[in-house]
């Protein structure tokens, strides 16, 4: 599997360095956690990486492949998803609708096969089957007609991974998988991204909540003024009063 | 002679109904809020009339040529739009409807400026002339209900998703590895195509055009009529273009002076639209309007 890597990525905002030469070699799977403080420079390294934003210097590896300066579009098809923040769900479409929507490679979606539907119908049959399946494993199934935007916050996150998985993505970057939710809800997505982790997925998540992080995360990266400050086995990076001092401040 | 004017009144619904059903296409169901649509009409109409005109060229060939010129023409749009929306991409279209309609009023040679084109024939098809107003009213309307049926079945399905996607989210959309630039292409080209066949049926019908049928307030109109009836619905455009086509003629009938009229119908275009927007921002039969 292609691995994820990013060499010397610097960014600026208006003169403010966001991100300072960040090095950074993931593994090709298991679950990876980002932390610190707010601007940091997490999220702006994870729409770099997704090519939603491009770096002023350095560059961004899948493989061999350098995906810096690609459009969103083209790093999607490349095998890498992502979450937002703001969960960016087409609210006013359903929940299955939403999962399908993210499926790869649908020849529906051209303006030919749109108009003439040649094989589109059993495509179609196929995919809402695949979705149904992803909503299952998010426990989402029994919500699967009703509108995006009308599922609680916490169901919203559950749908915001399943679209990611739908994309069959081997790498999800989650920006606050759990941020906002209740506990239970919280553990429950835990639970799903150590699932994610065991069919060989990466899934690399930006979080605040330390309690999925110990219990998920197998790396545990520390972000502070756009640089990497720490990174290691949660047990021990999160031992480090340097750390909680970058939180607190 | 009422049968007559009817059969006209219905004859203008249909041209509009393509319009608006085109625009709907572009701005009610993929968020590209376009008031360019009159300069897509115009190019179709003046293709397909100068190719009748100059080059004897059969209706169907210059019809389908028109909405091709038409569909090419959108390619500059529609690049723009690749990396703009919303207000900026009012304004391209703006700007492209300006440029086209100086063309069209300076171009002498080739589109006769303001005198216009006139003596385009009625069209024939399949070796029958169709110079009844009934027999247009059936091609017209056999047109519209093409164009329906095509704009529904690129809005439903996968395509429909994907630009649901566009308009609610364009990057939410990208992220899912959705090329958003190339749909907006596509669906721009579909868009203008389908403006430019309403615009050949429009010069064949009325045998005479010139600059004034293709002005930025005929675009204005054609949004109205998506706006009014609710964009983003299949049947929405189709209600505005029937409201906004008989409401003005009603006005026919209130025995104003001519000029008193016209710019009685922009003050009432105008009124429709601001109660519309306070009262009914979906539309008569929409669901949503341009909201997000």
């Amino acid at each position: 599997m292609n691995a994820l890597r990013c060499e010397n990525v610097r960014k600026a905002f208006d003169g403010i360095q966001a991100l300072d030469g960040v090095d950074l070699a993931f593994p090709p799977s298991g679950v990876v956690a980002i932390i610190g403080p707010n601007g940091a420079g997490k999220t702006t390294l994870l729409s770099i990486m997704t090519g939603f934003l491009r770096p002023d210097a350095g560059n961004v590896f899948l493989g061999q492949q350098d995906i810096s300066r690609q459009p969103p579009h083209r790093v999607a098809h490349l095998g890498i998803a992502r979450t937002f923040q703001d969960l960016r769900l087409i609210r006013r479409m359903s929940v299955v609708e939403n999962v399908m929507l993210a499926r790869p490679g649908q020849r529906g979606e051209g303006l030919f096969y749109g108009l003439f539907r040649f094989g589109v119908g059993e495509e179609e049959t196929a995919n809402r089957q695949a979705s149904m399946g992803i909503l299952a494993f998010v426990g989402l199934e029994e919500r699967a007609n009703e509108l995006a935007g009308e599922l609680s916050y916490g169901q919203q996150k559950l749908l915001t991974l399943a679209v990611c998985l739908a994309t069959e993505a081997t790498v999800l970057l989650l920006d606050e998988p759990v941020a906002g939710v209740h506990p239970e809800m919280a553990h429950k997505i835990a639970s799903l991204l150590l699932d994610l982790k065991r069919k060989g997925k990466l899934v690399v998540f930006i979080e605040h909540d330390m309690n999925t992080v110990r219990d998920t995360a197998d790396c545990v990266i520390v972000m502070d003024e756009g640089r990497i400050i720490a990174q290691g086995p949660p047990a021990d990076v999160l031992q480090q009063p340097s750390i909680m001092e970058a939180y607190i401040g | 002679m009422i049968m007559d004017y009817l059969v006209h009144i219905l004859i203008l619904v249909a041209i509009y109904a393509i319009l608006a059903v085109s625009l709907d296409l572009l701005a009610g169901y993929t968020g590209l809020v376009s008031i360019g649509q009159a300069a897509f009409y115009g190019l179709g109409a003046y293709t397909s009339a100068l190719l009748a005109v100059r080059g004897g060229v059969p209706f169907v060939l210059g019809a389908s040529t028109g909405a091709l010129v038409a569909a090419v023409a959108s390619l500059p749009v529609s690049l723009a739009a690749g990396r703009l929306r919303g207000d900026y991409l009012v304004m391209i279209t703006l700007a492209f409807q300006m440029v086209a309609y100086s063309v069209m009023s300076n171009w002498t040679g080739v589109t006769g400026g303001g005198r216009g084109i006139p003596g385009i024939p009625p069209p024939r098809l399949f070796g029958w002339s169709i110079d009844s107003r009934v027999g247009y009213l059936v091609l017209c309307g056999g047109v519209a209900l093409m164009a329906y049926l095509v704009v529904s079945r690129l809005c439903s399905g996968p395509l429909g998703r994907v630009l649901r996607a566009i308009r609610e989210d364009e990057g939410a959309a990208a992220a899912l590895g959705k090329n958003t630039a190339r749909h907006k292409m596509s669906v721009f080209a579909v868009s203008a195509g389908l403006a430019g066949m309403a615009g050949a049926l429009y010069a064949h019908y009325v045998s005479y055009i010139d600059p004034s049928s293709f002005t930025v307030m005929e675009s204005i109109l054609i949004l109205s009529m998506v706006i009014i009836g609710g964009a983003g619905s299949r049947w929405g455009p189709v209600v505005g273009a029937v409201v906004l086509v008989i409401l003005p003629e009603i006005l026919r009938f209130v025995g104003l002076p001519s000029s008193v009229a016209a710019d009685l119908r922009q003050l009432l275009y105008g009124s429709i639209l601001v109660l519309m927007m306070l009262f009914r921002p979906q539309g008569l039969v929409g669901n949503h309007g341009f909201g997000r």
